[in-house]
């Protein structure tokens, strides 16, 4: 600390005027700044586009064409014997119940003074091919009914469905044999007479996938539910084996090299691609094992595989991020390492963890291509399980290869149903992180 | 190297609590602690000072075995807590951590209200049999902690949301609920504002009546105030250990004597 170190002092310029070093370095942070907004608008604007064209190709789907009519359930084609037996009942196929429509449709196109030269059998052809399955439905769950006439609303089959979205028109039919101009002509006056509506359709959320034949019947629901299923086998195994694992890894495993290629891998495994997964699952669980294919069961394993390390990794963070000192006052006042561990870290770490799983089981829930492998996709007529063991081991989609599987059908109508269906993924995944967001911004503590 | 006084050989002691016979701890290479033998008494306030990393917390660890949370850290020699060898296989270290009490250098409550940190020690030891018994530990606690009128009417608040100062005598209370036999207290008052500091030294002061209190500081007027008995550690080794109006007023080594007039630190 000798005087003679000290550098004489330079005299500055004034403070009111830049010197060229300062503008250089404030035009620096201006196009950093510059950089930053253009970045972030890209971003957004990307993000509106999405969103709009999700919406704009979605939304149609929750909504279907209805046909509503009065039809008599004549007992001499249901019921000849007029005994109600529900056996001899059941015997009558949707073949049977076909005139019936047809009948009903006729009497309603001259009860609201409609006049076409469309005959009855093309009519009929308007509506959804569930239509007859739905009345046969009806009369097996109600046989006391028969002798009535009650009123039915029928789907319209999805090219009169999508002439009323809009997605087919007079110039558009040209070449398509299942809808003629004379069928579009009626249908306008089946709409001016109010019988043709298009309404909210609820089973497009809670029914099932259906036949390539009738996508206006295609539902959400059954795909949900093996989406649900799912995801209580992931969150039963991979929370606790996932919590676990990182506690005695973080807290008890003495630092080695064998707990650091642990750590390593389980780095790599977290970014090891998805299908991987899958392919270990169909090897491991299905031709190993011999678990049913197509089962949510299987699918919840393989996603629990894939989960496992996105539990580790987080918890094992927030566990790191509880203060030693905490630690410390515990065994301080006599607690033993688990103690400590239980009482007040986990606690503390509870939190993160839960973000974690959170944010594990989104990704999981969003997973398509392990799917592809252990057969949970494709078109699988299945009903709503009854029970949760039917629930895990009955064939079932999930909803993310659901959308897959109609994305890649032929008709448009599906394509619709595709973009209807992302709609619903998307609200599961942005209420699944809000939940995420939520709950950290509740339980975080700080000290 | 070693030129202080063999403790037991030219001192006399009648009640000691704890005796560390050649006591060397390793942070993997560094060699930590030299070979320190001291005896601490019984009920009394012995006080570690020396300049930063001469190894006086370490030392410190050492007597409650906190050094064992640290992988790298190699503890050998033998510390005698009332005759038994606390490094001996035989010894579970929660077992010793209850005799042998903590307070940290920053105060660390648990973020839980004020009524279960006190509580916490007892309920895992099971020291109390009822509620009452309970409830009773955590005044009896918290008036050794000198804190219970400043809390008593809000014992379901939030520990971390009192002052530096309440919170450090808050985890002194929670330290004296477990009824230890010594408390170690690693530099309690470098957190805390003057005001503060002078009434957990009041504090210690008290304790020393029922408890073996081992402080480390890095204030020496601290030292001379609250102790009886002091020891000077220097690069890991134990310079002098003597009685505090001694070593304060006429140091034998000239390491110590530079250490509290000022010229090394």
């Amino acid at each position: 600390m000798s005087d003679a170190s000290m550098p004489t002092a330079t005299p500055h310029g004034s403070i009111h005027e830049q010197d060229a070093r300062t503008k250089r370095r404030n035009a620096a942070e201006s196009r950093f700044k510059a950089y930053g907004i253009i970045a972030i608008g890209i971003g957004l604007l990307m993000l509106l586009a999405l969103v709009y064209t999700i919406l704009s190709k979605g939304v149609g789907a929750f909504q279907q064409s209805f046909i509503t009519m009065q039809v008599e359930l004549l007992e001499s084609k249901l019921d000849k014997t007029g005994e109600r037996d529900i056996e001899k009942i059941k015997k009558v196929t949707t073949f049977g119940y076909a005139p019936l429509i047809k009948t009903a449709f006729e009497k309603t196109t001259a009860e609201n003074g409609i006049e076409t030269a469309l005959k009855s059998k093309d009519m009929a052809k308007m509506l959804s091919k569930s239509a007859a399955a739905q009345l046969r439905d009806y009369v097996i769950a109600n046989p006391e009914k028969i002798g009535e006439t009650i009123e039915f609303r029928f789907l319209a089959n999805s090219r009169i469905d999508g002439y009323l979205k809009g997605r087919v028109t007079r110039d558009s039919i040209a070449n398509d044999k299942n809808v003629t101009p004379a069928q579009l002509d009626f249908a306008d006056q089946l709409i001016a007479a109010g019988v043709l509506k298009k309404t909210f359709n609820i089973d497009f959320i809670i029914g099932a996938d259906a036949s390539d034949q009738r996508p206006e019947a295609a539902g959400m629901g059954v795909a949900m539910m093996g989406s649900l299923f799912m995801m209580l086998v992931v969150l039963a195994l991979a929370l606790p084996i996932g919590v676990a694992a990182s506690i005695y890894l973080e807290e008890f495993a003495p630092k080695n090299w064998i707990t650091d290629i642990i750590e390593v891998n389980i780095s790599n495994l977290a970014a090891v691609p998805s299908i991987v997964f899958g392919i270990l699952g169909l090897a491991v669980f299905i031709n190993y094992m011999h678990l049913p294919q197509s089962a949510p069961l299987v699918g919840g394993l393989v996603l629990t595989l894939m989960t496992l390390p996105t539990i580790i990794i987080s918890t094992r963070a927030s566990l790191k991020s509880v203060p030693p000192s905490i630690r410390d006052a515990a065994l301080g006042v006599g607690a033993s390492k688990m103690q400590s561990v239980f009482h007040h870290v986990l606690p503390l770490a509870a939190p993160g963890i839960l973000t974690g799983t959170i944010i594990g089981l989104a990704q999981a829930l969003g997973e398509t291509a392990p799917l592809l492998l252990i057969g949970m996709i494709g078109f699988i007529a299945s009903n709503m399980p009854e029970t949760i063991g039917e629930g895990l081991l009955s064939p079932n989609s999930a909803m993310p290869a659901q959308i897959y599987e109609w994305a890649k059908r032929a008709d448009p109508a599906f394509y619709e149903r595709a973009w209807g269906g992302i709609i619903i993924l998307l609200i599961f995944l942005i209420s699944m992180n809000t939940l995420a967001v939520i709950l950290r911004r509740r339980f975080e503590r700080r000290w | 190297m070693f030129d202080a006084p063999t403790p037991g050989d030219t001192m006399v002691q009648t009640d000691t609590k704890i005796s560390a016979r050649n006591v060397q701890v390793y942070y993997g290479d560094t060699h930590a602690i030299k070979d320190v033998n001291v005896d601490i008494e019984a009920k009394s306030v012995t006080a570690f000072i020396g300049p930063s990393g001469c190894g006086k917390s370490t030392f410190l660890r050492c007597i409650n075995r906190m050094n064992d949370t640290i992988d790298v850290c190699r503890v050998e020699g033998d510390i005698l807590l009332d005759g038994e060898d606390i490094y001996d296989k035989k010894v579970d270290p929660v077992q010793l951590r209850a005799k042998v009490g903590m307070v940290f250098q920053k105060p660390n409550p648990f973020p839980k209200s004020i009524y279960d940190n006190v509580a916490y020690g007892p309920r895992i030891h099971g020291l109390a049999k009822s509620k009452a018994d309970l409830d009773e530990i955590v005044e009896k606690s918290l008036r050794r902690g000198a804190i219970w009128d400043e809390v008593k009417d809000r014992l379901q608040a939030p520990g971390t949301g009192l002052s530096g100062g309440q919170q450090q005598r808050l985890c002194i209370a929670r330290a004296v609920a477990t009824e230890p036999e010594v408390l170690l207290m690693d530099e309690p008052c470098s957190a805390l504002d003057p005001i503060a500091t002078a009434q957990v030294e009041e504090l210690i002061d008290e304790l020393r009546n029922q408890y073996s209190v081992v402080i480390v500081t890095h204030s020496m007027q601290q030292a001379a105030r609250v102790s009886q008995k002091t020891a000077f550690f220097h690069l890991g080794n134990l310079v002098e250990y003597g009685d505090t109006s001694q070593i304060f007023t006429n140091p034998k080594d000239e390491r110590t004597e530079s250490y509290i007039t000022g010229r090394i630190g």
